[in-house]
């Protein structure tokens, strides 16, 4: 009997400290997100700050308004909404580019067997060890020299900067893309090929309806890595209608930045919107990308 | 398994007869891309980009035979990608080398072809020999126009910019000619009397005819034609002044006399090795580099520290799958990751703005502390490994908590049972086996912040300076931002040579340590496993 009791008190002294221990650990989360939410909120205050100015500021705007956002919308001095369109069409032209040019070029490593197959897999990951940004010099010069004889593909062209984007596609992203294609058994492949099917039917209308998921998330990790790249394309572009909203929002930090918070935070919070979205919607999926080596960039 | 595959393969195409229409447009696709290619061939070579004329004639070559080779047939899959990889990604690697040992950059930017043809364009008003009279006419908007008349006394028009043209009186608005043979009146222009031409300053200055064959006023009775101020010897590679006799030769870059002056522009020339010399002895960069270099070293290590440990510590924390709210928390806990590097960086600018940011007044009315977050160096180094745990401790902590739930539960049980203290059971079971599961990301984390430009160039561009150095150089500066400085920013001049060898430099860290991370995790046999 008195056993009994003995672990009754001992269970409940148990749990007690496990409510006591839950109890501290959310005190810890509170100031952890205070810290990690607080600039977001400050920003988003900033935004809706009649006066727009970094010293007027406080955390709860004293005559909130949409005034920064009207302003983002009217304004003649900088092309806001053309440095949008600019990203959002690059990023997405590039993403879906990339994308074919990896799942087909990993469709052959995975099926064929070819001579140099291995040393052209290894070759991949050794040249993408060296980072892009280090070629950045090389980089700017190759593309003003291709420029002087064919300008559409020179300096401060959409094309040339989505060509230099696309140069990595055949990078790190092979080898994830090669180890899903080799979870897909070959025996799919090979029953289609008796009856009669060419390697072009099999990988369209077999391989690519199963690769549907990861294909999503590989293309919205490109997205979201190109949307957000500012090197490249700082160096690249020149002229204000050409930038992407990275390259604008830097340049417009540039002059008079304290002044013009508000309208920045506006912009700011415009530009971070989308990738937010995807990111909290999908955060499972790209969490599970992550951690498959892709590093954010 | 994959030998009855390939005989599948084998055996399927040998029963298909390929079709005739896509054999032929395949063909005439691949002899318009030829064509391309030597059309962009002859036009780059003609400027001198000889290394990019090799690449698009290897690319070239690289496409014919993969699409004309029966055996290439896989890597026709992949074309597209292996091509736009060799131009943007190998060749610029190649051309950084290539770079590294030359003195590219200011005054020495175009290709040595380039020079030579623009100094070969350079003219001299000779003194004596071949020479025309030459009479004036101008128009009310105050364009000249010269009649000249040579020694057999036939008589030409020359205007700025264009060949000089015989033109027949009184056809093409040319009047009728007076007795010296000088047309009285060409329709739009206003006849000069000598007295007008001798006195008007722009006459003299005037480049008449086209670069072909120019034509300038040497006296108030003679024009003459300008004649090529030097002559290049190609054995010598040397240039000669025609009017001076004085012989330049090539020196580094630059046709220099023995006198020392130099013909410009100079042109992009091999040095050696002086720039790595330079980075290793030169007296001059040697402080800002030294500096530069060791904060490099420390902010990557640093922030590897804090960012890891942050996000490790709230893993465990909350690595209980009951735990209230965890998803909410979670969520939250990311919402840095999510926004856009680029964004949140510049917001962190503004917040800690020292007169008027958000920060520093908090600071500044609690505890009466107001740091100089971009002018004092300990508190820009501060204000940077801040920011980066902001933006990177997400990441750790998604990566440390799904390699946490991958330890079996067992071991601690197992360990509790031998009475492993919480602290023991961290430094001897999760520490190592999560070390495992997120090493290789570490290292890649590690080379990732070693070449951090975005953070460094955005949050203050590396400020703040460091005085008295011979290439702008900031406290803050890191290796690669400090070689953008060089390579783009041209406040005293760009230099792509010397930004390269840093290129260079830094590529070998960077090498090093991955081939480090291969050689301790094994991380190559795991890959290739599956190859």
């Amino acid at each position: 009997m008195s056993s009994m009791s003995k672990i009754d008190r001992l269970r409940s002294s148990a749990s007690v400290q496990r409510k006591v221990g839950i109890g501290l650990r959310l005190i810890v989360a509170v100031f952890l997100i205070i810290f990690s939410i607080f600039p977001i909120l400050w920003v988003i205050s900033a935004s809706l700050n009649s006066t727009g100015t970094l010293a007027t500021q406080t955390l709860i705007p004293a005559k909130p308004s949409l005034d920064n956002y009207r302003t983002l919308l009217t304004t003649n001095e900088f092309p806001f909404w053309t440095w949008f369109w600019n990203s959002i069409k690059i990023a997405g032209i590039t993403s879906v580019l990339s994308l074919a040019i990896t799942t087909i070029a990993a469709y052959a490593f995975s099926r064929f067997r070819f001579r140099g197959r291995q040393t052209m897999l290894k070759g991949i990951m050794l040249i993408n060890v060296f980072p892009a940004l280090l070629a950045l010099v090389a980089t700017f010069l190759m593309i003003s020299q291709i420029g002087d004889v064919l300008p559409f593909i020179g300096l401060d062209n959409h094309t040339s900067l989505i060509l230099v984007y696309l140069g990595s596609a055949m990078g790190i992203n092979i080898w994830l893309m090669k180890g899903f294609l080799d979870t897909i058994p070959r025996e799919i492949d090979e029953s289609a090929m008796v009856e009669g099917a060419t390697h072009t039917q099999i990988f369209t209308k077999l391989i690519l309806p199963l690769l549907r998921p990861i294909l999503i998330v590989i293309a919205i990790i490109n997205y979201i890595g190109t949307y957000g790249e500012f090197v490249m394309a700082r160096v690249l572009l020149r002229s204000n209608e050409h930038y992407t909203l990275m390259v604008g929002l830097q340049i417009f930090t540039g002059a008079q930045f304290a002044q013009r918070w508000g309208v920045f935070a506006a912009g700011a919070l415009i530009g971070a919107l989308p990738i937010m979205i995807i990111y909290l919607l999908l955060q499972d999926q790209i969490v599970g990308g992550l951690t498959q080596g892709a590093v954010k960039g | 398994m994959s030998s009855i595959a390939s005989q599948g393969i084998q055996t399927v195409k040998a029963s298909s007869k390929p079709p005739v229409l896509p054999r032929l447009l395949k063909f005439i696709g691949l002899i318009i891309l030829d064509s391309f290619v030597v059309w962009l061939s002859l036009k780059l070579f003609s400027f001198g980009y000889y290394p990019l004329v090799a690449v698009f004639v290897i690319i070239a070559i690289f496409v014919n035979v993969v699409l004309l080779r029966k055996e290439a047939y896989p890597l026709r899959w992949m074309v597209v990608g292996l091509v736009l990889m060799a131009m943007f990604t190998i060749y610029p690697i190649f051309f950084t080398v290539w770079v590294s040992f030359t003195n590219y950059g200011e005054s020495h930017l175009i290709t040595k072809k380039q020079a030579v043809d623009q100094i070969l364009n350079y003219k001299y008003l000779p003194q004596a020999g071949k020479a025309y009279t030459w009479t004036a006419f101008k128009t009310p908007e105050g364009d000249y126009a010269l009649w000249l008349i040579d020694a057999n006394g036939i008589g030409y028009l020359a205007k700025v910019g264009v060949p000089p043209t015989q033109p027949v009186p009184g056809e093409a608005s040319i009047g009728e000619l007076d007795k010296n043979g000088i047309p009285k009146t060409i329709a739009g222009y206003e006849r000069l009397n000598p007295i007008q031409a001798a006195t008007d300053n722009n006459l003299t200055n005037l480049l008449f005819g086209d670069p072909g064959k120019t034509i300038q006023v040497r006296s108030p009775s003679e024009a003459a034609e300008l004649l090529p101020l030097y002559v290049y010897d190609l054995a010598k590679d040397a240039m000669t002044n025609q009017e001076t006799g004085m012989v330049y030769t090539n020196l580094r870059g630059i046709f220099t006399s023995s006198s020392g002056e130099q013909i410009r522009p100079g042109f992009v020339a091999t040095i050696g090795l002086s720039n790595f010399k330079n980075f290793f002895i030169s007296p001059a960069l040697r402080g800002p580099l030294v500096e530069v270099t060791t904060w490099n070293f420390a902010f990557a290590i640093l922030s590897l520290l804090l960012n890891f440990s942050l996000g490790l510590a709230i893993a465990i924390l909350y690595n209980d799958r009951y735990f209230p709210y965890k998803k909410l928390i979670r969520t939250l806990l990311i919402i840095p990751y999510t926004v856009p590097a680029l964004i949140t960086i510049l917001i962190w600018r503004g917040m800690l703005n020292p007169e008027i940011g958000v920060v520093n007044r908090i600071l500044d009315s609690s505890i009466g502390l107001s740091p100089e977050w971009y002018t004092n160096q300990w508190w820009a180094k501060f204000a940077i490994l801040l920011v980066n745990l902001w933006l990177s401790y997400p990441y750790f902590m998604l990566i440390c908590s799904g390699a946490l739930q991958s330890i079996p539960p067992d071991i601690y049980e197992a360990a509790i049972v031998d009475g492993a203290r919480p602290w023991q059971q961290f430094r001897r079971i999760t520490l190592p086996l999560l070390l495992v599961a997120v090493g290789p990301l570490l290292i890649a984390s590690f080379v990732f912040n070693f070449n951090n430009f975005n953070l460094i160039y955005l949050f203050n561009a590396g400020g703040p300076p460091i005085p008295n150095t011979p290439t702008p150089a900031g406290y803050t500066d890191i290796l690669i931002s400090y070689v953008y400085n060089l390579a783009f920013s041209g406040s005293r001049g760009v230099d792509y040579g010397f930004a390269a060898a840093i290129t260079i430099i830094i590529f070998v860290i960077v090498g090093v340590i991955t081939l480090f991370q291969f050689r301790y995790t094994r991380m190559w046999e795991e890959v290739s496993e599956n190859v």
